[in-house]
């Protein structure tokens, strides 16, 4: 399982990167695979906000369902629609392609307060 | 025949074509009889708007050939007349055929809701006397017959706990649910415009008082209890949750879908219980058809009977007449009364067993819980090893070293012609397979389906593959879940079906993984 | 106590148990259930019976249901949200192939295939009927079907405001008051037009605001009357609303425009018409369609078609993640259980009678309730409303002027009317005063392919007698 060193991480399984002025936002590896084969995915408006830790969408397997929480506050620039029409890519690309949302922070500050990689390692082996 | 010719006649046996593609034009099945009253047209009295154009693809199909597809569709399903339908919560007992001959009798079937009550005397005097047996079973003053199946039942019981405290004038708008609960239970309660507070059970599987007493207060309408609960455990220390409760002026609600471990044994009544719904498909022998229909009547004590739902029947005399006029009820749950085909079949089983077949059914069906969960914990990781009740919960903690999962031993067995237990629930085990035997399977099937599952516990270790790829006798191999979520088609539209290879392959080799 | 003569479904003999506590490591069964508290233990037995044979229980049902008189004694122009059709004999054949009827929900696609496949077919053929794009499995009946629609307005509109229409089947506008009530009740009702018996365009259009979910209109509504749902539905969708439509007689379908032709975005309804025996009520079927977007706020289970591992059309249960099992307390609806073995039987129902059948037999009630009306009218009985009907309607049981001041004491005249056909064999349809206080003389009749002629005939033979007499 893969955890690149170069984005942050949240409890909820989220990753967030930054990109110039905008954070861009997905979930784990450690995520995709708990969940399973992901059949179907629902992201919020272009335009709309996003508030810390509350859900700004849905992703589902066959068999779960688990809300997407948003790392940090914002305003939604881009939603990534490819991977509406396609929900495997989440399982094949999780970092990459599979990106969710691109956000323009209301508050920079509040990417401090996320996880590292070695951080979120650590936490999720605890939850195990 | 060549080989080609061979195969595709081979797998044309094996599927079975959907009605519309056994449809030819001008066929027909059924003839209505000729008109013995003047035709009417329907451009003549209906304006033209209102008509409708032709049905496109609707079935045209012989008498013979509609009941011959059906007949081979049935073939296709195992039931519990087929073999052992261990399933656990939802108690596969052998289901007697005299229920189907009673439920169909001419004075039952050809009865119209709304005839006047002096030509339905005999179907409300079997509505109230099951009432009264009901009662009696559980221990509860009063039982409505209303509940279309379980979770209408609990609806039913959440919505009368938020109408009694609105009554007292303090509404409470949250309920206490534990970890091991049905869906149904949160599902309910959240319709019946609660939130839902989560207990969880100890590390012994069951509920403690302490862990109540934290979440328990005045803003609390109800603790929703399962009772044995879904790990097929009993709840010992009820009677001190019920007053940890009660004490905050709150209601035990009582899960009665596994209500046949305890007939004739205890009653929930005894317990502290004020609600309780009870599932007529499962416990009292109606046949689960696939899917339903079931019933599920509440019964609650006194302080609750003002807000049972409308009509109730009354008994006048020797005469029994429908009681609209409630003024405290929750009002209709159901149209008419309820499933009432349904309570023939569950009566007709109370007066076959009688008190005492009552509760020998419920302690063969403990015993037999018991006597599958004592062999199969030699090969099976057993997480809560004690005494259980009418079921008992194991996991794939063994297997799963090996690369088998509980999805993989459940389609193993049935290549052993037994139907899988429920598997995945509750969520607390994890690879959970729950086992229901029900006491209507003798010694000789359980040491059959044991066999089965030590034999299965072997090949996991010799054989995993064997395990991964099944089952191998069915006319269908292992089906992609997968793909039907991520591209659902819902209907036949006359389309073929469209394989595209990419999508399933991605999902073939994750699809045991997908239900873990 | 006697001593037991052994139980015909539990096959432990002594011996057995006496092995199996044994192999538990317990003496007996009672040690077994040593495990409840005592004080909780039942000292006595059950007040209940003692058992009886298969042949005694027999016995003792067919006496309990010869204390009904039925449909089949009867001559019956009841409907009212319960039809009374024929029923094919070969439904009740393949509905008791015990593959089908002793199995439960098919959880395990690979020894379900037969429940599966036929539900798929039902789901199509519920979107055939009704010209929707998606159906799911069946719900209990058509009051909850209706209800869960609402529910349903609600999740797709996020607004609150419902507004039911007074034509629609009361008991129905009752169970989605309760549903409801969890949530804040929050429904409206808007009256019919008391000529045209249908729901008034002009009252809905004064109750639509932003805040409105939905409008639930019935068709053919209560009182048999046809709506014109293409209006509503052009009044409702200019507030961004959506229009449900209930059907409680799905045969009308078979010459009517389907709501999904008409502007409708959900069908909610009672598919009993289609091979279900009357049976006091229940178990019934309750069915949905909606437009393919909604898909996933449907309640409900649904089946969806996919493939094997060796690329066969197979089926499985689908788009599970709304369901209680899995999304619990934020579920679609709490329903688990639904009425799968009426679901088949209404496909069987619909393929046997097929295409030409269906239409056939649809006309075949049309001319009926026509047949009926005309002999009504001409013994000088009045149709309340002037809409164009299917299969039942509303008819007047005496002139206003002659109304007596009726006392409670006395029978009303709707009252004396119903009783006088039922002393000549005739249950003569549902009086609606305990629905519409304000219909107190009104009476609602309908007729189908069970009525015969001659039955028709004699429904109108006693009222002219009555109405000679008054």
């Amino acid at each position: 399982m893969e955890f690149p060193k170069d984005i942050k991480y949240t409890r909820e399984h989220e990753w967030v990167r930054e990109d110039g002025d905008t954070v861009v936002v997905g979930i784990t590896d450690y995520a995709q695979d708990a969940l399973g084969d992901v059949v179907y995915v629902e992201l919020p408006q272009e335009g709309g906000s996003v508030t810390k830790d509350e859900p700004f969408g849905v992703v589902e397997s066959v068999k779960a369902v688990s809300d997407l929480y948003a790392p940090i506050s914002g305003t939604v620039v881009e939603v990534n629609d490819a991977i509406v029409d396609s929900p495997e890519v989440i399982n094949e690309d999780p970092y990459g392609d599979a990106w969710m949302v691109k956000v323009r922070p209301g508050n920079p500050d509040e990417i401090e307060d996320l996880l590292t990689a070695d951080e979120y390692q650590k936490y999720i082996e605890e939850e195990k | 025949m060549g080989e080609k010719a061979e195969k595709t006649a081979i797998e044309r046996f094996k599927s079975e074509p959907l009605i519309f593609e056994r449809s030819s034009k001008g066929r027909a099945g059924v003839l209505p009889p000729a008109p013995d009253v003047p035709s009417v047209c329907p451009e003549d009295v209906l304006p033209a708007g209102f008509l409708r154009g032709d049905i496109e693809g609707f079935p045209e199909v012989s008498e013979g050939d509609c009941v011959r597809h059906y007949t081979r569709l049935s073939q296709m399903n195992i039931g519990v007349d087929s073999a052992m339908y261990p399933l656990g919560s939802c108690t596969m007992k052998y289901n007697p055929k005299v229920n189907e001959d009673t439920s169909r009798l001419s004075g039952f079937s050809a009865l119209h809701p709304y005839q006047p009550e002096e030509l339905c005397q005999g179907a409300l005097g079997l509505m109230h006397e099951l009432e009264g047996y009901l009662c009696e079973i559980s221990g509860m003053d009063a039982v409505t017959l209303q509940g279309a199946a379980g979770a209408q039942g609990e609806l039913c019981g959440l919505l009368m706990a938020g109408a009694y405290f609105r009554a007292k004038g303090r509404p409470r708008l949250k309920v206490l649910i534990p970890d091991t609960a049905h869906g149904t239970n949160p599902a309910s309660s959240s319709l019946a415009g609660f939130s839902v507070v989560r207990v969880a059970s100890g590390s012994d599987g069951v509920i403690h008082p302490e862990d109540v007493k934290k979440l328990m207060d005045r803003d609390t309408a109800a603790l929703l209890l399962t009772n044995p609960n879904t790990l097929g455990l009993f709840e010992e220390n009820i009677m001190e949750i019920a007053d940890i409760v009660h004490s905050k002026g709150g209601l035990l609600y009582c899960d009665g879908a596994n209500m046949n471990a305890l007939m004739g044994i205890m009653k929930l009544g005894d317990m502290g219980v004020d609600l309780v719904q009870m599932n007529l498909h499962k416990t009292f022998s109606t046949p689960h058809g696939g899917g339903g229909p079931g019933s599920g009547p509440l019964g609650v004590k006194k302080a609750l009977v003002p807000y049972l739902p409308v009509p109730r029947i009354r008994k006048k005399g020797r005469r029994f007449a429908l009681d609209f006029n409630k003024k405290k009820s929750i009002g209709r749950l159901k149209a008419f009364y309820g499933h009432f085909s349904i309570m023939v079949r569950a009566y007709t089983y109370i007066r076959l067993m009688g008190y005492r077949g009552l509760r020998r059914a419920s302690e063969m069906a403990v015993l037999n819980a018991n006597y599958m969960k004592e062999r199969l914990k030699k090969s099976y990781h057993l997480p809560f090893d004690r005494t259980c009740m009418h079921e008992c919960v194991l996991s794939d903690r063994l297997q799963t070293p090996k690369g088998v999962t509980t999805l993989d031993i459940a389609k193993r067995l049935i290549d052993y012609g037994f139907h899988p237990p429920t598997i995945y629930f509750p969520f607390l085990v994890q690879g959970a397979m729950m086992i229901e035997p029900t006491e209507t399977e003798g010694v000789e099937t359980l040491d059959d389906f044991m066999e089965a599952m030590e034999a299965i516990a072997k090949e996991a270790e010799e054989n995993p593959r064997l395990l991964k790829d099944a089952p191998h006798t069915t006319r269908i191999s292992r089906v992609d879940e997968t793909w039907a979520a991520r591209e659902p088609v819902l209907r036949w539209t006359g389309e073929k079906l469209k394989i595209h290879s990419g999508c399933s392959k991605s999902s073939r080799c994750k699809a045991s993984r997908s239900e873990e | 106590m006697k001593k037991s003569r052994g139980f015909p479904y539990i096959p432990h003999t002594e011996e057995d148990i006496r092995r199996m506590c044994r192999a538990v490591g317990v003496g007996s069964v009672d040690e077994l259930l040593d495990i409840f508290p005592a004080g909780l233990r039942l000292k006595g037995p059950l007040n209940l019976p003692d058992g009886l044979s298969e042949q005694e229980v027999k016995g003792l049902l067919e006496k309990i249901s010869a204390g009904n008189s039925t449909t089949a004694d009867y001559s019956s122009f009841l409907g009212a949200g319960a039809y009374n059709h024929y029923i094919p004999s070969a439904i009740d054949r393949i509905i008791s192939r015990s593959e089908f009827y002793t199995s439960y929900t098919p959880y395990q696609p690979e020894v379900s295939q037969g429940t599966l496949q036929a539900i798929f077919e039902y789901q199509t053929l519920i979107c055939q009927m009704t010209g929707m794009e998606v159906s799911n499995a069946s719900l209990y009946d058509g009051a909850s079907a209706t209800a869960e629609a609402v529910l349903m307005a609600r999740r797709i509109t996020a607004k609150k405001k419902v507004i039911l229409s007074s034509a629609l089947h009361p008991e129905y506008r009752q169970v989605a008051r309760t549903y409801l009530s969890g949530a804040g009740d929050g429904i409206e009702e808007v009256f019919y037009c008391t000529e045209k018996g249908t729901t008034l365009p002009e009252a809905v259009k004064a109750v639509m605001d932003n805040d409105t979910a939905c409008l639930v209109v019935q068709h053919p509504n209560f009182f048999g009357c046809c709506e014109d749902v293409a209006a509503l539905a052009d009044i409702v969708h200019e507030k961004k609303a959506l229009l449900i439509v209930t059907v409680t007689e799905p045969l009308s379908l078979g010459i009517l425009r389907p709501p999904g032709e008409t502007g409708c975005d959900i069908v909610a309804g009672e598919a009993q018409s289609f091979g279900i025996p009357l049976n006091y009520g229940g178990p019934h079927l309750g069915f949905m369609a909606t437009g393919g977007r909604n898909s996933r706020q449907m309640p409900g289970r649904i089946v969806g078609q996919t493939i094997d591992r060796k690329g066969a059309r197979s089926f499985c249960l689908t788009m599970a993640t709304r369901e209680q099992h899995i999304r619990r307390e934020k579920a679609t609806s709490n329903i688990c259980t639904n009425q799968g073995l009426n679901a088949l039987a209404c496909a069987v129902y619909l393929a046997l009678l097929g295409k030409g059948g269906l239409v056939e037999l649809a006309r075949l009630n049309l001319s009926k309730a026509h047949y009926l009306k005309e002999r009504l009218a001409a013994v000088g009985v009045k149709t309340a409303f002037s809409s164009p009907f299917f299969n039942e309607f509303v008819i007047e049981t005496e002139e206003p002027a002659k109304q007596p001041a009726s006392t409670a004491s006395q029978p009303s005249s709707t009252e004396r009317f119903l009783k006088t056909l039922l002393k000549k064999g005739i249950i003569g349809g549902l009086s609606l005063k305990r629905f519409y206080p304000s219909l107190d003389r009104h009476v609602l009749v309908t007729a189908t392919e069970m009525n015969s002629k001659e039955e028709i005939d004699g429904y109108a033979a006693v009222v002219a007698d009555v109405f000679l007499k008054a």
